[in-house]
């Protein structure tokens, strides 16, 4: 391991890793990327792989729009099969609340130029899914170009085109503190070793509130345990992610052919838990046999856990961190980091690189939380 | 030859294409596992693993029992979505 870098990343997940890359592609190669385990083995390697535009808010919109036109030339970019596939996402409303807040989505969504519409429960099974199960659902919005990805792959894609540009990729050496002297940024020091830097990047997922603590600054971002299956695999029936944040329930069919799903149990407590549960095993399989019942007769063959970085408004924590200089911020994605990760590292990477970023992301700094906050209602 | 020997019989995965994601770097199961698939499938790596950690111990050069095996994930064995969802009287 090196001694010294101009810019160490704390965090090989796909956020750290694609950070890495865009900052060398803009020359900086003196670089490393610390991961306590090995690439993607946190939040990254155990979410759903799903890429959404459908946001409620402007600035989870943007981001995810950029990114998907980033997405879209990945493999030619990164020279690597990630799985990249434009399959839609249908969003299913159940409650009035929900047909409410989806008219005032799909207005944000168009103004923003997102190609997305409004779908009848009729227009569902013939245009999009005709084994879904409709009973209960009011309407859907469907954008044909959100998608997917397979988030090993696009993690070790974003890792091994930096390290072909020289960045050096260190795996299991946990952070033990980031370095701090007169309020700037002078190392950080792992179990082997130090490394002298006066830049670094917390792109730790939910252990990022530990790693930032040992530089004095406390960030508003709580661990929260999500819960999360897959089948065994099928021939190819579906090609959207299908999602409803009042029946609570995401999953899509990945190109392997297994399902993969999971939901969001209101009352998970916060916390580091990454245990799974028979409750959730039996509940989602409930969800699953009554959308989609074909899938009665499939088989589970694994269930997971991993941990949303949430903050009070579910959007990201990015840019510099005003109380130490040379100290960047890249988490707190709230279980949507895969699928903005493209255009965040990159914004973020210009932002460390000294560069105007092309899409305003002080809107996303850490000090937006010292007065009042609206959440983004489409966290499922 | 030994290349094409299937180690992971769920999944596909030979003998060959397991040396070249070692020699690429892939040096512990849990990555194997992630780009490969190996010991992803219905046996969920009871077959395969061992082999695994044994290549993994002869091409780094360290002992088997210093390969650590990937994370046990329930359920024990494959279960079927609708036994699961009809699993108690609730409804």
């Amino acid at each position: 391991m090196k001694s010294r870098a101009d810019c160490v990343i704390i965090g090989g997940g796909v956020v750290g890793s694609a950070i890495a890359y865009y900052l060398a592609r803009m020359g900086m190669r003196d670089l490393v990327i610390l991961e306590a385990e090995y690439l993607a083995s946190g939040a990254t390697g155990r979410c759903g792989g799903g890429i959404r535009q459908q946001w409620s808010t402007e600035p989870n919109v943007e981001l995810a729009i950029e990114s998907v036109r980033l997405w879209r030339t990945l493999e030619d970019e990164l020279d690597a099969d990630i799985e990249f596939l434009q399959g839609g996402y249908l969003v299913l409303a159940y409650t009035d609340e929900d047909v409410s807040q989806f008219e005032k989505n799909v207005e944000l969504q168009r103004r923003l130029g997102l190609n997305v519409e409004s779908l009848t429960p009729r227009e569902i099974n013939e245009r999009v899914v005709p084994e879904l199960n409709t009973a209960g659902v009011r309407m859907a919005t469907w954008c044909p170009d959100d998608a997917s990805a397979n988030p090993f792959l696009t993690t070790q894609a974003y890792a091994n085109a930096a390290s072909r540009m020289g960045v050096e990729v260190e795996l299991f050496t946990p952070v033990r503190r980031v370095l701090v002297e007169s309020g700037r940024v002078v190392g950080v020091e792992t179990d082997r070793g130090t490394i002298s830097t006066p830049l670094v990047v917390n792109a730790a997922g939910s252990h990022s509130v530990l790693i930032a603590r040992t530089a004095g600054v406390e960030l508003p971002i709580s661990p929260c345990r999500r819960e999360i299956l897959v089948t065994e695999p099928l021939e190819r029936f579906f090609h959207p992610m299908i999602i409803s944040f009042s029946f609570g329930i995401y999953f899509r069919q990945v190109k392997h052919g297994s399902v993969i799903g999971g939901f969001g149990d209101p009352d998970e407590p916060v916390g580091f838990n990454e245990a799974s549960s028979l409750d959730f095993l039996v509940t989602m399989s409930r969800k699953l046999a009554h959308l989609m019942p074909v899938l009665a007769s499939v088989k589970v063959v694994r269930q997971w856990a991993g941990l949303y970085d949430l903050t009070p408004d579910a959007q990201p924590i990015l840019g510099p961190v005003d109380e130490v200089e040379g100290f960047f911020q890249a988490s707190g994605f709230s279980g949507h980091g895969f699928m903005i990760a493209p255009k965040v590292a990159e914004l973020v990477a210009q932002a460390v690189a000294g560069r105007e970023p092309d899409l305003d992301i002080d809107r996303l700094n850490a000090r937006r939380f010292r007065g009042e906050t609206t959440a983004d209602r489409s966290v499922v | 030859m030994k290349e094409d020997v299937v180690i992971c019989r769920c999944e596909d995965i030979t003998y060959g294409e397991i040396l070249e994601a070692i020699a690429g770097g892939l040096t512990t199961t849990e990555e194997l596992k992630r780009i490969l698939r190996c010991g992803m499938g219905p046996c969920q790596g009871r077959t395969c693993m061992r082999l695994i950690a044994r290549m993994i111990a002869e091409q780094t050069g360290r002992s088997v029992g210093d390969v650590r095996l990937p994370a046990v994930r329930p359920p024990t064995r494959p279960v079927e979505i609708g036994i699961l969802a009809g699993g108690d009287d609730e409804e």
